[in-house]
């Protein structure tokens, strides 16, 4: 290559760059708007209050259709509501990437950070220990410090309403449940689940089907077909994208979306959801933390909170669903319905909690165990 | 338009760094017509590239903590690759040797502090030396094709750790989530100046390489076979089993990465320990020439442009996708240009023996 090339090529670099810089000047990039955003927040509650920024992880893309949207509208919610300055780092693998994306966002200058995966856990708690200044929430574990609260969802509530809606819905009495992993989590969401469709269709068998991912759409859909194939009729999911409604909408039969209410994702199918709305608590709790009140705990929110709560049903859900789920509903707002109240049995059909009595919060989490009418398997322990 | 493609016989160093030099800059016109359609301002994400790299000395911290398993991988490789062993199994053997150092740390966990961590790290290189020695054998007993061999044992490898971390080894006090129980304090690697002891490995691992493949007799027996395997033969070499000592050094040092990962930043055996590594390094291994001081720079350029690449994503918060095209297209553009040093394109009307004189 001669020097006239080279220096050709340089010319039009330098001549491109300039264009470029001054038309993407306009854009405003977010690094440069640091300094401005917290102007946007009411300067009264600001005043000599602690400036915070607050970093999110997410375990798959920000707009995965599920479980970190979920997360991701908390987020533009509490910048929206306090005007103050968010990152997020999205697809952060469970292990030892995501201390590295923790501190990354501490090194960005982030003072509060969320953390919205169950496998986040050990690498919060670690970097928590590193950095007793930083403020940490976990969200769907169970370790706390003194910087570092858990939260999550009673979403086992609004799952045996949409249990409702899927035994009303079952004509084969066969209903698919596309779940992540052998964790309480899941398991107990599984059991209020199939507990919902047996109080309306005791016939119902909940067939589950194992992913071991939290997302990866093409898993998710290889195990809704799975469960199609078996002549299951409505699909439920534990698991984030949209793949298993998607899926049950391709062969014409419906599902129970998760984590966002998204009937768009499949319109013929897409009947109601459980979903979550994260951004009134992250309001709550970064506001604490601005005027100095903030404490750590481990909060786990309802649908009275309004943190969890089931989507409106569509025109696809069952006629009489609906009053059937208000009618629970107003009964779980009242606090007279508990959805692990007994009798209830397990897989095996012996009694695990007896008439008149209730798992509390602690065994809800902890449960390793499958109600009667589930079709599955807890493969490990 | 009609061109051949021509080897080139030999290029002044000057115009090497010339054709380096324009595909970088090349690399960054193209990314930025991509950055521009993302309505970004392709100065400001490329400078912010640069902060997100060396800003601060976590960052710098952070590309060491990246180098470090992409250097030792590359220095692996290299040495089987000098040797035109094909070995893309790194990323299985860094597993396996993740694997052996793990047997020890999670079954003797009171065991004192430096003799685990020489045990784990024994154990890291056998296993991971063993588990080249495999494709290693069949190429030297039969000739197979080890390209292949090699790749097909990294999912071997993979889903054999797959397997402990779901089934046998899955933590009990994890409540179901698969993962293995952390390793205790004494399996895990101290740090010096705030970052893991790795990066003196590191440093040491350069040296006996250089000096292993330059200095003494196996290395240069190695070089032979790499230009003739007849040639070795010929001079009386036994070409068997220099290419089976060769290929267990190459996996060895593989394995030790994969030790260091468990031990020193994951703390555990799991399957996100090699973090594509093994692959990465091959690109590196590559670029730096099968050379150990270079493939030392050029691991700590590319992990310099992922740490870069990381920083962007969160700063311009746009999606990891975008962030990773951008890392990929200067690494295409960056490969490529070996290409051109290697070869030169003819077109139709120009005599090849002419302009190669010119070239040379």
């Amino acid at each position: 290559m001669s020097k006239k090339v080279i220096s050709s090529v340089v010319a039009l670099v330098m001549m491109l760059s300039l264009v470029l810089a001054g038309c993407g000047g306009s854009q405003a990039p977010a690094a440069k708007t640091e300094g401005t955003s917290t102007d946007k927040a009411p300067a009264a509650s600001t005043n000599a209050k602690t400036d915070v920024k607050v970093g999110f992880i997410y375990v798959g893309p920000a707009n995965d259709g599920g479980w970190s949207q979920a997360h991701d509208e908390g987020r533009k919610y509490l910048e929206e509501k306090l005007g103050v300055k968010t990152l997020y780092r999205e697809n952060v693998p469970e292990g030892p990437e995501c201390e590295k994306a923790i501190t990354d966002l501490i090194d960005q200058g982030c003072n509060v950070i969320f953390t919205t995966s169950y496998g986040f856990m050990d690498p919060t708690e670690k970097v928590a220990k590193q950095y007793p200044n930083v403020k940490f929430f976990h969200c769907s574990g169970n370790k706390m410090a003194e910087n570092m609260s858990n939260y999550f969802g009673k979403i086992n509530e609004p799952r045996y309403l949409s249990g409702i809606v899927a035994g009303m819905k079952t004509k084969a009495n066969k209903i698919g449940y596309v779940a992540a992993y052998e964790t309480p989590e899941v398991i107990s969401g599984i059991n209020a689940f199939t507990l919902g469709v047996q109080s309306v269709n005791p016939n119902a068998k909940v067939i589950v089907k194992w992913t071991h991912t939290w997302i990866d759409a093409a898993k998710e859909k290889d195990a809704a077909i799975a469960a199609l194939d078996e002549g299951c009729d409505v699909l439920a999911q534990h698991n984030d994208s949209p793949a298993p409604q998607i899926a049950a909408e391709q062969r014409g039969v419906w599902a129970i979306g998760y984590d966002i209410y998204n009937p768009q994702a499949a319109p013929k199918a897409y009947m109601t959801a459980p979903v979550f709305r994260w951004g009134p608590y992250y309001v709550e709790q970064v506001k604490a933390i601005m005027d100095g009140t903030w404490k750590a705990s481990s909060y786990l929110g309802t649908m009275k909170d309004g943190v969890v709560d089931l989507g409106p049903l569509t025109s696809v859900a069952p006629e009489g669903a609906k009053e059937k789920v208000e009618a629970v509903k107003s009964k779980m707002l009242d606090g007279s319905f508990n959805v692990f109240s007994g009798p209830i049995k397990d897989q095996s059909g012996a009694v695990k909690v007896e008439a008149g009595k209730a798992l509390t919060d602690q065994d809800v989490l902890s449960m390793m165990w499958f109600v009667q009418g589930v079709e599955g398997k807890i493969e490990s322990k | 338009m009609i061109f051949r493609i021509v080897k080139r016989a030999e290029l002044s160093k000057k115009k090497a760094i010339a054709i380096r030099a324009a595909a970088i800059v090349l690399a960054l016109v193209a990314a930025a017509v991509f950055i521009f359609a993302l309505g970004r301002n392709p100065v400001d994400v490329y400078l912010s590239m640069l902060k997100g790299a060396f800003g601060s000395s976590y960052r710098f911290r952070e590309i060491i903590i990246k180098a470090i398993p992409l250097t030792i991988t590359s220095l692996g490789i290299a040495i089987a690759f000098k040797m035109k062993f094909w070995n893309i199994g790194a990323e299985g053997q860094i597993f396996m040797g993740a694997f052996a150092a793990s047997l020890f740390a999670l079954h003797f966990r009171d065991m004192q502090k430096p003799l685990m961590l020489l045990i784990m790290a024994a154990a890291g290189i056998i296993a991971g030396g063993l588990w080249a020695l495999i494709p290693a054998f069949f190429k030297a007993q039969f000739g197979t094709n080890e390209t292949l061999f090699t790749l097909m044992m990294n999912y071997i490898a993979l889903k054999w750790v797959t397997y402990l971390q779901y089934g046998p080894w899955k933590d009990p006090a994890s409540f179901g989530f698969p993962k293995v129980a952390n390793f205790s304090d004494n399996a895990i690697l101290p740090k010096v100046f705030g970052i893991h002891i790795g990066w003196i490995i590191t440093l040491i691992l350069i040296a006996a390489v250089y000096v292993f493949i330059n200095r003494t007799k196996k290395g240069y027996e190695i070089s032979v076979i790499g230009e003739s395997e007849n040639t070795a033969r010929y001079a009386g070499m036994n070409v068997r089993k220099i290419i089976l000592t060769a290929i267990f050094i190459s996996g060895g040092i593989c394995g030790l990465t994969g030790m260091i990962q468990a031990s020193a930043v994951n703390n555990t055996l799991a399957v996100e320990v090699t973090g594509g590594v093994g692959f990465t390094a091959i690109i590196t291994a590559w670029l730096g020439q099968l050379s150990a001081p270079i493939i030392f720079i050029v691991s700590f350029l590319f992990a310099a442009l992922l740490q870069g690449g990381a920083y962007i994503q969160s700063a311009f918060q746009i999606p990891q996708a975008a962030a990773q095209i951008i890392q990929g297209t200067i690494l295409f553009f960056v490969l490529g240009s070996e290409f051109f040093i290697q070869y030169r394109l003819v077109f139709k009307n120009e005599h090849p023996l002419k302009t190669k004189k010119e070239g040379a």
